[in-house]
């Protein structure tokens, strides 16, 4: 992924209750998702980047400028290259599948014309609903059309706000490969609005954390999920996220090995492909400490690392241990009496015992 | 019974008032419905009243209003005379405009409703795959206004057929020129021409019966549509 800062947005808007105050730069590839609780202003700002409300400040796309306040520029919504996935899938009941989709194509003179049309049908598997109408799609099927139909205009810049929110768990799990593949194969930048953190986990390059209209961190998304900070305002779902390989599977125990930079993990094996890159979650509350490699444990998972740093926690009782394996961080979170029972220092090396390790992707 | 040779005149004249009326008032109330659909305006709530007040004022108000200023010392008898055009009152084209202010909340009210509806997000999806605003309008707003239009027509024919007081006001009872239905009715009740009258009346109510039965048809498709 390139480092390219791509997109710079800076925006202050003051609504009743609430202000909108933020100042970011973006990467230019792969999805950013814009994280936070309901009502931190996540939504307010892709419409900001969409151009549905007209805050003050900045937003330019790599040499496009679609806002300049002081300059008095201000391109409307419909001149922007943007596709914009919203909350409900708001395809309309008046148009078919296919007159859905061939809306926005008709209207822009873009280079890939068909192509990108038929490139999203293809990436969001909807050629089987192409001659239906509207009204007899599930709320899964739906929400493909609605980013089907954003791709196929050929924009710049993907916004989606919260697409799987208004789903229910299990349509929820039938989307997310497809957003996983949409993931893996999208060509250009992502702005991604969810207050889940396993679509977070799953699905961010980057992630920007929204706190009441300001931001509270901007990052890679393995860095930011380890950072401690981070770690404590999420909450008890804390947990870091990592890359790593199926490298093998044990057919009598269901088991795949997984190997990321400084160790290998055995989790439940789900069939995937030996060779396929996956994300792991470990959380927080899944990681105990122990000065020796404890074998005489149910816990099979140990790696060894070193106590990077040991900080605050939400509940005066325990904290977050920060355990450096290799390029990995691993959160920890154990009482303050353990911690002292144990003596544990930073610097000091110690065994993580993982109990439980969620594979994403 | 037969129907007299008036009679089909009046009818006549009815079915081109109503018809002139309904198309007038479409293309007046279309954009106006929209504007005060969307509008946060302070002119909303004032135009809003403006646009319901024929709904509760008696026609006769109404129609002696419209006929002072069609008259000859009214603002827009000036205008027409200056233009060469002479009197409206007790035309055609004076009925035309008098039943078009007096049927105005009957065509704008549902078609704002409409557009009420649908909401802002519609024409957010719009924008966003690169529709400009006036496109929006017709490709997206329209469309999914539709119930509303319909009814809109429904009710704006029916209500102009119904008539009586603006008619009388404005049109006086010319025949061939301002006589229609109601004010036939009238005239034949007037001379105790019972039965011919009879005629006319059971017609409007068959007519009426037709109109309230469509108007429930389209209620049963704009609720489908629109949930």
């Amino acid at each position: 992924m390139s480092d390219t800062l791509a997109l710079k947005l800076k925006f202050s808007l003051q609504r009743p209750n609430f202000t909108l105050d933020v100042d970011l730069s973006l990467p230019a590839a792969g999805i950013t998702v814009i994280f936070g609780p309901s009502g931190c202003g996540k939504t307010t700002l892709l419409r900001c980047v969409a151009g549905l409300e007209r805050p003050r400040g900045i937003l330019r796309i790599s040499d496009r400028l679609w806002q300049d306040s002081a300059a008095g520029v201000f391109i409307p919504t419909w001149q922007r290259a943007v596709g914009y996935v919203f909350q409900e899938a708001s395809l309309f009941e008046h148009l078919s599948v296919n007159q859905n989709l061939e809306f926005g194509l008709s209207r822009v003179k873009s280079a890939a014309g068909r192509g990108a049309l038929n490139t999203a049908i293809e990436l969001l598997g909807i050629e089987h609903l192409l001659a239906r109408s509207t009204q007899g799609l599930s709320g899964g099927e739906r929400q493909r059309v609605a980013i089907a139909r954003a791709l196929a205009t050929g924009p710049e810049l993907l916004l989606l706000d919260e697409p799987l929110a208004s789903l229910d768990i299990a349509k929820k799990k039938d989307i997310i490969p497809w957003l996983e593949r949409l993931h893996r194969e999208l060509k250009i930048p992502a702005l991604y609005v969810t207050h889940s953190l396993d679509e977070l986990a799953r699905l961010a390059d980057h992630v920007v954390i929204l706190e009441q209209g300001r931001m509270k961190a901007s990052g890679g998304i393995a860095q930011t999920l380890s950072d401690a900070r981070i770690a404590q305002m999420i909450g008890d779902d804390a947990g870091i996220m990592t890359e790593g390989m199926i490298v093998d599977r044990s057919s009598t125990d269901h088991l795949a090995r997984i190997r990321f930079d400084r160790g290998e993990l055995w989790v439940r094996d789900d069939g995937k492909p030996l060779g396929q890159r996956v994300r792991i979650r470990i959380l927080a509350r899944d990681v105990s400490l122990s000065i020796s490699d404890n074998d005489q444990s149910t816990i099979q998972n140990r790696i060894q690392g070193v106590i990077q740093s040991i900080n605050e926690d939400r509940h005066a009782g325990q904290c977050l241990v920060s355990v450096r394996c290799g390029q990995t961080v691993l959160l920890a979170r154990v009482t303050r009496r353990a911690l002292s029972a144990l003596g544990l220092v930073v610097n000091q090396s110690i065994w993580c015992q993982i109990k439980s390790v969620a594979l994403l992707e | 019974m037969t129907i007299s040779p008036e009679a089909w005149q009046a009818i006549g004249l009815t079915l081109q008032l109503a018809t002139a009326t309904t198309i007038v008032l479409l293309l007046i109330a279309t954009p106006l419905a929209w504007w005060l659909s969307q509008t946060d305006s302070s002119l909303r709530a004032p135009i809003g009243a403006l646009v319901t007040l024929p709904l509760v004022l008696p026609p006769t108000v109404l129609g002696f209003y419209i006929l002072l200023l069609l008259g000859p010392e009214g603002l827009v008898g000036e205008i027409t005379k200056a233009l060469g055009l002479g009197l409206l009152s007790f035309s055609f084209s004076g009925l035309l405009i008098g039943s078009v202010i007096f049927s105005l909340p009957f065509a704008v009210q549902p078609i704002q409703y409409a557009f009420e509806a649908i909401g802002r997000r519609p024409m957010e999806v719009a924008a966003t795959l690169r529709a400009r605003p006036i496109d929006a309008f017709f490709s997206v707003a329209l469309p999914l206004a539709r119930p509303g239009l319909l009814t809109a027509t429904v009710l704006t024919f029916a209500h102009t057929v119904g008539e009586f007081g603006v008619v009388l006001m404005i049109g006086g009872n010319i025949p061939g020129e301002t006589r229609v239905v109601s004010t036939q009715i009238y005239g034949h009740v007037e001379a105790m021409e019972y039965r011919q009258a009879h005629g006319l009346a059971a017609g409007m109510v068959l007519f009426s019966f037709v109109v309230l039965i469509t108007l429930a048809r389209l209620k049963k498709r704009t609720d489908r549509i629109l949930p």
